[in-house]
């Protein structure tokens, strides 16, 4: 069965990078094929790496209040390159009032402080699974 | 039939193994014998002695509480100058800069990498005019304040220093401190700009400049904080921080200082998390510890280059989303484990950080969390109450021991700089983040309300938004200021950096004349990245 290709990225300016590498490590301990971008990428970086990568899906962790600017701009990238079907989830500090408008966009998979890794894995497992074929 | 006997079934384990929250098994009983090799006055001594193992002051609390320092800042210098003086009405004793992230990284608000960050996670301070609001109507000669700033630790410090000549404050009685500490940015919270070399020059010229021109204040926070949230248990905190410290001893020393001229100056900062006698062995061992490596390690002879000064914080890593009042219990109980270690400054976590930067009543309320454990629990009125008890001795013992481990093994890779360089604490904090996840995952640590004591229904609670109107009035005052001030004098100033960090002139003057021009802080930082570049890491997963 192939495995499914998942970019964890750090956008934005913030260099707290627990969460994220934790995910990538349960995600790549779940089998998945696991690409960490490392910290500070921009939009267009992220969305290039995704391409060249093939990637199934993409897990951005956002704790520093820029998720409005920064989701927007990825999905509006994804739509751009003609990757309209990967998968994106974010995981970090999200205010409730931003959810709806995370979900409007395209964004349902958000996680916040507290969530289970399996929660995550299981996630990413079902919604990629017509991508991936298996 | 069998009968089960209530005695037999209450001395029954209640789990297989029973070990702190950093993974170290105790025992259930500790008695005389784990101390029998303890020396009382070699190893303890008074408080206010060598080792200082039971403190640093002989009175503890009696004559001066601890500071209450709330770290603050959120939007523009306005809206946080307001939380001020709000945070001081209600008794605070001390102020803590919270800063966002572009001016923590280095760059003015209208640089691309700024967008949708500016004001978010701390108050946004583009240049000397954001500064003289920030502090307007607070007198500097007159309070300390606590600056959580590092790569740019150097232009926000010659800023506050200007600040406070304006209002008429001379440099030599200013006290405070910036926390400047760049190699926990490398190891844990990754806001570093220049490479580790250059990075750790600029310490040593802010050292070098203060011993001169502003003694009174602490020109370092060596921090364990972000290294404990990152992921590290007590032990690693303990060891990683404090082998920083002998990093940045050896640079100053390395850079022609004498030991006791810079050495009083130097402070910590550390995590209180939640296993409570493990909290406060780790400050205890703290003490002897540094009191050794700077007796016995740089043969310092100031007693006061021996003593280890710290502040501490609630762990914000332990805050849950789910069930935030049960983050105001959490949080007195960390507070505790400080005062019982003798921390000389805290904060204390509001109860809706898990969600966002906290509301004015939460944070009076975290406030008044240390007002309750200073004034009605009586636990400050006695100087290490738990020295001697059997089980808090054994545990700083075998911290100690832990962490002496873990100096030789950075000694061996040739000191702290280059066991970074390596990736060594970084793997090994990451190893322990991982671990305490499946942990938490198997349940065989129990979060309240996360893993166990679920809730159905979570009680909303209010929280700070910050919207976007803080860059955008942050992003007209710029544009005004590069409209107005002697744009020539500027270039001047930024050129006479460059050329300072090209060779070995202290950084730290040319950074004042700067500031005096009104020279933003991202322009001093790019003028020093010019001269140094930037670092990139290799990230280690």
């Amino acid at each position: 069965m192939q495995k499914i290709r998942v970019i964890i990225a750090k956008p934005g300016l913030d260099g707290h990078d627990r969460g994220a590498k934790v995910i990538a490590r349960a995600l790549r301990d779940a089998g998945m094929e696991v690409i960490y971008t490392g910290l500070r990428q921009t939009p267009e970086q992220i969305v290039a790496a995704a391409l060249q990568e093939d990637a199934d899906a993409i897990g951005l962790s956002i704790l520093s209040g820029a998720h409005m600017h920064i989701c927007p701009r990825v999905m509006e990238l994804l739509r751009e390159k003609g990757l309209p079907d990967v998968l994106v989830v974010v995981g970090g500090i999200i205010p409730d009032v931003d959810i709806p408008k995370l979900n409007d966009i395209g964004i349902k998979g958000i996680f916040l402080p507290g969530t289970p890794m399996q929660e995550i894995v299981d996630f990413i497992n079902r919604n990629t699974r017509s991508r991936v074929g298996a | 039939m069998k009968i089960a006997s209530p005695a037999t079934d209450a001395a029954r384990p209640r789990r297989g193994s029973f070990t702190t929250i950093s993974g170290r098994p105790v025992r259930e009983l500790y008695t005389p014998q784990d101390i029998g090799s303890l020396d009382y006055r070699r190893d303890l001594g008074d408080p206010g002695a060598f080792p200082y193992t039971r403190g640093i002051h002989p009175t503890g609390y009696r004559g001066k509480l601890w500071t209450m320092r709330q770290f603050a800042g959120f939007g523009t210098p306005e809206e946080t100058n307001a939380r001020y003086k709000q945070l001081l009405k209600a008794g605070g004793t001390g102020l803590s800069v919270a800063f966002d992230l572009p001016t923590l990284m280095g760059r003015d608000p209208d640089h691309e990498l700024s967008r949708g960050e500016v004001g978010k996670c701390g108050v946004n301070v583009a240049s000397l005019a954001d500064m003289e609001t920030l502090f307007d109507g607070i007198d500097l000669a007159d309070i300390t304040t606590s600056m959580t700033i590092n790569s740019p630790a150097s232009m926000i410090f010659a800023m506050y220093l200007v600040v406070a000549e304006k209002q008429g404050a001379r440099w030599d009685r200013l006290s405070g401190t910036i926390q400047n500490d760049i190699l926990k940015e490398f190891i844990a919270q990754k806001e570093y700009i220049y490479p580790p070399r250059p990075s750790m020059r600029l310490i040593t010229d802010v050292f070098a400049f203060c011993g001169e021109r502003v003694p009174r204040w602490n020109t370092i926070s060596i921090s364990g904080y972000h290294i404990r949230e990152a992921g590290a248990t007590a032990a690693q905190e303990l060891a990683f921080t404090l082998r920083d410290g002998i990093e940045y001893v050896q640079y100053g020393v390395d850079a022609g200082l004498d030991v006791d001229a810079f050495a009083p100056r130097l402070s910590f900062f550390f995590n209180a998390h939640s296993d409570f006698f493990e909290e406060i062995a780790k400050y205890r061992a703290a003490r002897r510890i540094w009191a050794h490596v700077m007796r016995d390690r740089f043969k310092a002879a100031d007693p006061r280059s021996w003593q280890l000064r710290f502040h501490t914080q609630t762990a914000g890593v332990s805050l849950t989303a789910q069930q935030p009042y049960n983050n105001v219990v959490r949080t007195a109980l960390q507070a505790m484990a400080a005062v019982l270690g003798g921390t000389q400054s805290l904060h204390t976590n509001s109860l809706d950080e898990a969600l966002a930067l906290p509301t004015e009543d939460a944070a009076t309320l975290a406030l008044r969390t240390q007002q309750i454990i200073a004034h009605e629990t009586g636990v400050a009125d006695v100087v290490d109450p738990l020295g001697g008890s059997y089980f808090i001795e054994k545990l700083t013992s075998e911290l100690e021991e832990e962490a002496l481990g873990y100096f030789d093994t950075i000694d061996r890779m040739g000191g702290m700089v280059a066991a970074i360089e390596k990736g060594y604490p970084q793997r090994e904090i990451a190893e322990s983040a991982y671990k305490f996840q499946q942990a938490v995952e198997e349940r065989d640590k129990i979060i309240v309300g996360v893993n166990e004591f679920v809730a159905d229904e979570q009680t909303p609670i209010g929280t700070l938004y910050i919207d976007e109107s803080a860059e955008e009035r942050q992003l007209a005052g710029l544009e005004r200021l590069r409209g107005t001030r002697d744009n020539a004098r500027v270039h001047t100033c930024l050129a006479a950096l460059k050329g300072g960090a090209q060779g070995t002139a202290n950084t730290m003057p040319l950074l004042v004349d700067a500031v005096r021009a009104y020279a933003t802080v991202g322009e001093m930082c790019d003028a020093l990245r010019e001269v140094w570049g930037e670092y990139e890491e290799t990230p280690i997963i």
